[in-house]
């Protein structure tokens, strides 16, 4: 059995190498490729509207599948050592400081769907870990997204995704931080009080090194397959932007002297549910066009940090007045990130 | 053989509840399939994650939609 799962690997590595020198070789010449087909094998003018959407659409469909691919499978390996069972034993019985920062960066590690938040909310709670931490926790794991984190590194640079990183945890650790002052505890639903929970010993996560790299690709073929029309969405939107928007017509409504652009930003991103995935192509558009960055990246936040959705769910374990601060702190933690960044940069 | 599959009625678990289905036909195995919606029954298991799976009372997985294959080695062992 041993010998197997040694030969197993060993093959994993070996297509795992060639897969890679095949990915960067592709990832460098993107542009001529993009180039290359809305030029050479279109009919279409360099400089012309619709040119210019095409080859951004050419250019940025394969740069965001690729990314997402390799970004996916490495996070897959990382999560293979996590899991939310694994995360709640670590935040018991931790004080409330220390464990709102731990929450918060156990928030982007650990696997977290927002169809379980109900669960993990009880199972977190009746465990004994402070209502401030679980918040914390129930804030990052959707807000600071590490494909949005990657996404934002390869389009950007690393102050963008820098600053993302670590504006997403203070929101997540201060708004968890404020509920946790506010003695909310008596908000939950009195029946979720009732509900015992008992600690099951970890469940299964893998063991070898074969089985993490398995769990790697199937994260690809599961994330890739739900994510993927909000990505070509979004570029096809991102797209439409760059090709048909003037230079420069963002600046004047989401630029930086506009200070209600950042409270509408936050308003439209609310509502609004897109991947992190599919959001990012918006966002490099936008940015192109002059738009202020702390704008943006309040927009980006709002849509994939507060999702109505999750709101809804969650409503079944929290009352409203509850669920009314946990949007209210977020919000303006959101807002105040969107400030902070168009008055310093 | 009993087997229960906890889930809040997310597209993973159904697909875990027909995986497993397929699964009891590969294998022949007779048992009982009941899926488990109930927010409070899948909390009592212990169970935080979505979807999960018990047999017999035990957890077997959780947090992960498991191939038909994954099951079939899961209920034979």
């Amino acid at each position: 059995m041993k010998k197997q799962s040694g030969i197993k690997l060993r093959n994993q590595i070996i297509i795992g190498i060639v897969a890679l020198i095949v990915w960067i070789a592709l990832y460098l010449n993107l542009s001529l490729i993009s180039k290359f087909i809305t030029y050479s094998l279109l009919p279409l003018e360099e400089g012309a509207h619709f040119g210019a959407s095409l080859e951004f659409f050419f250019f940025d469909v394969p740069k965001v599948f690729m990314l997402l691919t390799l970004i996916v499978f490495f996070v897959g390996i990382i999560r293979s050592f996590f899991t939310p069972e694994r995360t709640r034993k670590i935040l018991a019985g931790k004080n409330e400081s220390v464990g709102n920062v731990l929450a918060a960066l156990l928030g982007i590690v650990t696997p977290f769907c927002s169809c379980s938040a109900v669960p993990l909310f009880i199972g977190f709670v009746s465990a004994g870990v402070p209502l401030g931490v679980t918040f914390s926790f129930l804030i990052s794991a959707p807000m600071v997204n590490e494909i949005a984190l990657v996404l934002l590194y390869g389009m950007f640079g690393f102050k963008v995704a820098a600053i993302y990183l670590s504006t997403g945890l203070f929101i997540a650790i201060i708004s968890g931080w404020i509920i946790g002052r506010l003695k909310m505890e008596t908000y939950i639903e009195d029946w979720v009080k009732d509900t015992r929970a008992p600690m099951l010993s970890d469940a299964t996560t893998p063991e070898a090194w074969s089985e993490r790299i398995e769990y790697g690709v199937s994260a690809v073929k599961e994330i890739v397959g739900k994510v993927w029309v909000y990505v070509i969405l979004g570029i096809a939107v991102g797209a439409g932007i760059h090709g048909y928007v003037p230079e420069d017509f963002m600046a004047s409504i989401m630029g930086r002297e506009a200070w209600w652009s950042v409270p509408i930003a936050v308003l439209i991103g609310v509502p609004l549910y897109s991947n992190a995935a599919g959001i990012i192509p918006i966002v490099h558009a936008l940015l192109e066009k002059g738009a202020a960055l702390g704008t943006v990246l309040a927009f980006m936040m709002a849509v994939i940090g507060l999702s109505l959705p999750e709101t809804i769910i969650l409503r079944k374990v929290l009352k409203p007045r509850l669920i009314a601060v946990f949007i209210g702190v977020v919000a303006f933690g959101i807002l105040t990130v969107g400030y902070l960044f168009n008055g310093i940069l | 053989m009993k087997i229960e599959i906890l889930g809040t009625g997310c597209p993973k678990c159904k697909k875990l509840y027909e995986n497993t289905l397929s699964a009891i036909k590969m294998t022949g195995i007779s048992a009982d399939v009941e899926k488990i919606e109930d927010i409070a029954k899948i909390m009592s298991a212990g169970v935080m994650s979505t979807p999960a799976i018990v047999v017999d009372g035990v957890v077997k997985s959780s947090g992960k939609l498991l191939s038909p294959e994954d099951i079939a080695t899961l209920i034979k062992g």
